[in-house]
């Protein structure tokens, strides 16, 4: 999908996290987003998202949130658990 | 005519009609070894359709791309004889890239030779969960096969039949490295979920035959009990479970022989969360003929199954020739029919 130009590692985390068909993750995180499925894969759109909402970008500024902090932003988001973010217990910013 | 390929790589031309009939002949094949329902007349249209397109690279409708995950990830940039560590190559995997989730993986990569260096492996790997973004799997071979002699301690089950043809010592070795490769697989996998892997990537499933598939699904309902939010990706080596026991059952279904949408529905049943079907090339078949059969294969494994299903494609498996360069129009093709007529969740 794109990874993080796009919104292809949330996708990812929702079948990972919850084993959701590809369908149903794409749905679950537009509807998070409050886009459609086909801005998921729009990389002009989620990058300036991302930005917005922290969850960590290709080209990120030095005041935007990058890696865990990023994270800590999607768990958040998209009310997931993900593991490194509970083992280093950071909190969204 | 049109441009095509072998599944060995090599460039060929068919007429519209060759094409048709080998595709036909493909899903005919498809249905015959595994036992499964054919394509659909649309489908199969749309397939032709496909290898008529004169563009070398072709690609999909906004909005039905695919996620991707990997097998050997940090490991792969380093068979480019590019000098680089593994934390990088996860972030070019990330950055440059722009993969959907990225793999650890020791250059070693099975189960058995990682054990002895697990802290290392899980200092590295805190480090790049640290510094990335996308999800991240920690991926290995449980590879039974580094647990017979000469490399490992148990008899060797070819060599006790060619040498003894003794069955009972044969299979009790197989039955033996089960044992091992779960405690193994087990082990590390714990570690790794341990210090913050997003999951955990069994590859290369079932390449020691049915022991390997048994060893796999056990390591996965020990691991769900402990730890029921793990994710736990099981990609597979081959297309069928090949039998080197012949007596190995898993919840009463007998192992050897399973075809993907067999195999998928064990792997559920164990707990896996991802399943990553392979369908094997054959090098003297054409590329339609290779990616129908494939095709038909994987779309009844995605029916059989209620988990995500990543189709392994590449490098001789999923209709993509055996190549270690393999050409842009044919992987182009396949993942624009994994998506369009597969439905696949992700490659």
């Amino acid at each position: 999908m794109g990874g993080m130009r796009t919104a292809g590692d949330l996708v990812m985390r929702m079948q990972m996290a919850k084993a959701m068909r590809l369908g149903e993750a794409k749905q679950y995180v537009a509807d998070k987003l409050e886009v459609s499925v086909e801005d998921l894969s729009d990389n002009i759109k989620m990058d300036k998202i991302r930005r917005k909402l922290g969850l960590g970008r290709i080209r990120p500024s030095v005041q935007e949130a990058v890696d865990l902090q990023a994270k800590a932003n999607i768990s958040e988001l998209l009310d997931i658990k993900i593991n490194s973010v509970e083992k280093y217990g950071l909190s969204r910013n | 005519m049109y441009k095509t390929r072998m599944g060995s790589g090599k460039s060929i031309e068919m007429s519209r009609e060759e094409i048709k009939s080998e595709i036909d002949k493909g899903v005919e094949a498809a249905v015959e070894d595994g036992g499964v329902d054919p394509l659909a007349r649309d489908e199969i249209e749309r397939l032709v359709e496909l290898h008529c397109i004169p563009a070398k690279f072709i690609g999909i409708e906004r909005g039905r791309e695919l996620v991707t995950t990997f097998d050997g990830g940090s490991i792969k940039l380093k068979r480019l004889n590019i000098s680089l560590g593994r934390i990088v190559d996860a972030q070019i995997f990330e950055r440059v890239l722009c993969t959907d989730s990225a793999e650890f993986a020791h250059v070693d990569y099975s189960f058995k030779p990682i054990k002895p260096i697990v802290d290392s492996e899980q200092i590295e790997f805190k480090q790049a969960l640290q510094v990335t973004v996308v999800p991240m799997f920690y991926g290995a071979m449980p590879n039974l096969s580094l647990y017979y002699e000469p490399v490992g301690s148990q008899p060797n089950p070819s060599t006790v039949m060619m040498e003894e043809s003794d069955i009972p010592k044969a299979r009790r070795s197989i039955e033996k490295t089960v044992e091992m490769g779960v405690k193994d697989m087990v082990f590390v996998s714990r570690k790794m979920h341990e210090v913050g892997a997003d999951g955990i990537n069994f590859d290369t499933v079932g390449s020691a035959g049915e022991g390997d598939f048994l060893a796999s699904l056990q390591a996965t309902e020990k691991l769900k009990e402990m730890y029921p939010d793990i994710c736990i990706e099981m990609g597979m080596s081959s297309e069928f479970i090949l039998g080197m026991h012949g007596d190995l059952e898993y919840k009463g279904v007998n192992l050897a022989g399973l075809y993907p949408h067999e195999q998928v529905q064990l792997a559920e049943k164990a707990g896996v969360t991802i399943f990553g079907p392979v369908v094997n090339v054959e090098v003297n078949k054409s590329c339609p003929w290779n990616l129908a059969r494939s095709l038909t294969l994987y779309k009844a494994c995605r029916e059989a199954s209620s988990i995500p299903i990543h189709a392994n494609v590449g490098m001789g498996v999923g209709g993509v020739p055996m190549s270690e360069v393999p050409p842009i129009d044919a992987t182009t093709r396949t993942s624009v029919a994994m998506a369009e007529i597969g439905k696949m969740d992700g490659l």
